[in-house]
């Protein structure tokens, strides 16, 4: 890590964490006994125990002078364990509250442990910690290739990386204290947010910046998707979050989008939120590991064209959907519900160019487990992106809205969409970055698989179930005109199927430890490939030897 | 012709950066600006009322309790929610709500037009644990808000800081907020007569938890729970438009 920066580069990555450290020593004398003071001493423990690291190695020798030749891939490397570091804990913890749901004593007698604090540490530790850190990885690696260039940085990448995970501690501590803003999936408070912030458009800087230093002419797709994610959940997370705090010591604050106007910024935030975070990022990922692992270029670039600006223009349309039959003007929610429909197209474009690809591949999803993770996302990705147009119409959405059928739904993309293509790039990518032969155990990988799948099925079918009787429970009427089942009818309904959604959750879990076990043995116990492949370093004009890669 | 130009703009990364920002505007910009000019969005609500201090202090409970993760605060205009929940619910009834709570989950019912529709002692047992009260539950035990008191320090802050925000809180609000806080949950103190004063004679003035000898923050949020869907009546008055009858010479 440190031994690969110069000692300028040392000394200008302690400068900032000495920054970081006085920021965190600030939050704690302002805070005092508020959460914010607490969250001053982790700033400043995380500073110190970082800076300890660059010390402890500030004197070893120079890097290779050469390194500028090769691709960067250090923070990727980190980026893939703190990835699996996420998954694990983010899981763990939706395991855990699916539990809670069904067993309700299984909570200790303080608030932290209560479902109502636990579920935002599910939501942010899958999506920010296990998806974000995944897709900060891939992003490093794919930009990289596909423009055949370094990173433009040396401590840049390491700057948004590991800030990005201080955020993601910041937001998860806090929830646990009760801080939280308690908009779904934008809880962090003020001073995390501006700090992401920070880190943000260091990240966007550092992307256009590689991207500038291409050696190709024009830019690869799954680099669109990547310069969305990043520009657009900018956009997002900004506008959500202004806000104005009680006083600077304190990390309560409140937004400054009230009542109607606030539903509607938030879920144009929220589905955005999964548009840009939990799509586009991760079609950046499909549009690079799909064609690598098969063997196969993409079916269509024409296609690619259409899904790329289809799901940048309707998608922030959509948010409203969430809103249907609330106090939200009617004219919001029909354009909501119009562009949700609309956008069946682009996200199917995606799917079938996806599954396109695979023809005259198909013998390698039937033996390669990893790229069967990465045809299993494609589909699920075309079911649940149908499904979501589905229930985003207005009568659907009367029956599936506050039921777990969203939770069922969500979890169709997140679990086989978004895990499934997170999981079939990083065994890809795991063996090719640390120059492994294979990955340590093929077997682990398939049983990985199964579990995956196994468990995704029965989280997804018990909330179908779940969430279409907990409807129909509600609007079942009697003979005589009177609502059939109370409230509680519905709930007690609900305990079978809340048991299998964490027998579901749990398989799934299982699986992510597998993954997490067989890439640290590949790491650790496999021997390193023979040759170090001569194409996999950048085009830096010296080398008119290297071999093209595949760039469209 | 349309495919010559994206391969122009690939080659660009600032115009695609552009690109993306220029074609992901659109859809935020349309719907969310109109929703400040058209002003039919909020119904007028004359009656409608701010918080207490007290009801502000529980709705922060609300909020960093997660409680929204289960429980909406959105009548939708359906006839089953109408029947079960009452009139659905109002845009103006959540104006001053900082960030809204209308939810999006329900493993819990509606919790918008819960207030006054149990006891407060009924909302001790409940959320001391809810099993004790509705057997078949699976609402987490909120025991230590019982025990916890209420902090009222910084009420104050929170009162100017929704004031700056445009919520009509007055000086004088602000500046009793503390005494306000503890006098609404002491009906027989000197402190209580300011409460409805301030906040009007229909504000629940009450020992919430049956302690008067100190604030928790259980008052707190038994006192938020039983002012829900109760700032105004607008929800229960009639708001269409007024029907005009057609003008044959027009």
């Amino acid at each position: 890590m440190v031994q690969q920066l110069t000692s300028g580069e040392r000394q200008n990555a302690l400068i900032i964490l000495l920054c970081v450290f006085v920021a965190g020593l600030a939050m704690a004398a302002a805070g005092g006994s508020d959460p914010l003071g607490m969250h001053g001493v982790i700033v400043m423990l995380f500073g110190a125990s970082l800076g300890a690291l660059v010390m402890r190695s500030y004197y070893d020798r120079q890097p290779d002078p050469d390194r500028l030749s090769h691709y960067y891939d250090d923070p990727i490397k980190a980026g893939v364990a703190l990835t699996l570091a996420w998954a694990i804990f983010g899981m763990f913890m939706g395991v855990w509250t699916a539990a809670q749901l069904a067993w309700p004593d299984l909570s200790f007698d303080a608030g932290w442990s209560t479902f109502g604090r636990l579920r935002p540490t599910h939501t942010t530790g899958v999506i920010f910690g296990f998806g974000g850190n995944a897709l900060i990885a891939t992003s490093f690696h794919v930009v990289q290739r596909t423009s055949r260039a370094r990173l433009a940085g040396q401590v840049s990448p390491w700057f948004v990386l590991l800030g990005f995970n201080l955020f993601c501690i910041l937001a998860v501590t806090g929830y646990f204290m009760g801080v939280t803003q308690s908009k779904e999936y934008a809880e962090a408070e003020w001073y995390a947010d501006l700090w992401l912030v920070v880190v943000w458009v260091t990240y966007f800087v550092l992307f256009l910046r590689t991207i500038a230093r291409r050696k190709e002419p024009h830019i690869y797709v799954a680099n669109w998707y990547y310069m969305a994610f990043i520009v657009v959940v900018a956009i997002l997370h900004i506008v959500n979050n202004l806000a104005l705090p009680i006083s600077f010591g304190q990390a309560k604050s409140y937004t400054i989008w009230a009542g109607v106007q606030d539903s509607m910024v938030q879920w144009w935030y929220g589905h955005n939120a999964v548009a840009f975070f939990l799509t586009a990022g991760f079609l950046a990922m499909l549009y690079y590991y799909l064609p690598v692992r098969a063997q196969r270029p993409i079916f269509s670039y024409r296609l690619s064209i259409l899904s790329f600006w289809g799901i940048t223009f309707f998608y922030m349309w959509a948010g409203s959907h969430h809103l249907h039959y609330t106090a939200l003007p009617h004219w919001v929610q029909n354009l909501g519900m119009t562009f949700s429909v609309m956008l069946l197209v682009p996200s199917w474009a995606s799917a079938g160019n996806a599954l396109l690809t695979l023809n005259g591949a198909w013998h390698r999803v039937r033996d390669d487990a990893t790229l069967r993770f990465i045809f299993v996302a494609a589909v699920f990705y075309g079911l649940s992106t149908f499904e979501g147009s589905f229930m985003a119409i207005r009568p659907v959405n009367a029956l599936s809205h506050y039921t777990d059928w969203t939770v069922g739904h969500v979890h169709a993309g997140a679990l086989g969409w978004v895990a499934f293509i997170t999981f079939g790039s990083i065994y890809t990518l795991v063996p090719s970055l640390w120059k492994r032969e294979r990955m340590y155990s093929p077997a682990l990988v398939e049983v990985h698989f199964w579990l995956a799948v196994a468990g995704t099925l029965i989280y997804v079918f018990s909330m179908w179930n779940s969430g279409i009787l907990q409807g129909l429970m509600w609007r079942t009427y009697t003979q005589e005109g009177t609502l059939a089942y109370s409230f509680l009818d519905s709930l007690v309904a609900m305990y079978p199927y809340y048991i299998a959604r964490a027998c579901g959750g749990l398989l799934f879990l299982l699986g992510a430890i597998v993954a997490a076990y067989n890439i640290w043995m590949t790491v650790r116990a496999v021997p390193a490939s023979a040759a170090e492949r001569q194409s996999d370093v950048p085009d830096t004009g010296l080398a008119p030897g290297a071999a093209a890669t595949p760039a469209e | 012709m349309a495919e010559l130009f994206h391969r122009k703009l690939e080659r660009t990364a600032i115009g695609f950066v552009v690109a993306i920002i220029a074609a992901a505007s659109v859809g935020g910009i349309v719907e969310i600006a109109p929703l400040f000019t058209i002003h039919t969005t909020v119904e007028e609500a004359p009656d409608m009322r701010v918080y207490t201090p007290l009801e502000l202090a529980g709705r922060n409970i609300y909020i960093r309790e997660g409680c929204y993760a289960c429980h909406s605060q959105m009548i939708r205009t359906l006839r089953d929610e109408v029947e079960r929940y009452g009139p659905y619910s109002l845009a103006v009834e959540s104006k001053y709500d900082r960030p809204m709570l209308w939810g999006s989950k329900r493993t819990g019912p509606d919790l918008a037009r819960v207030g006054g529709k149990y006891s407060d002692f009924w909302h001790v047992a409940h959320l001391n644990n809810p099993r004790d009260v509705v057997p078949e539950s699976n609402m987490p035990a909120y025991r230590f808000l019982a025990r916890t008191a209420l902090d009222t320090g910084d009420l104050q802050r929170h009162l100017r800081a929704q004031q700056a925000l445009g919520v009509p809180y007055t000086d004088a609000m602000i500046a009793n907020a503390a005494s306000d806080a503890f006098g609404q949950a002491a009906p027989d103190s000197p402190f209580a007569a300011g409460v409805t004063e301030r906040y009007g004679e229909k504000t629940q003035v009450s020992a919430f938890d049956g302690v008067v000898t100190q604030l928790t923050e259980m008052d707190a949020l038994v006192a938020y729970l039983q002012v829900l869907g109760r700032l105004t009546d607008a929800a229960y008055s009639n708001t269409a438009a007024p029907e005009q009858a057609p003008d044959p010479t027009n």
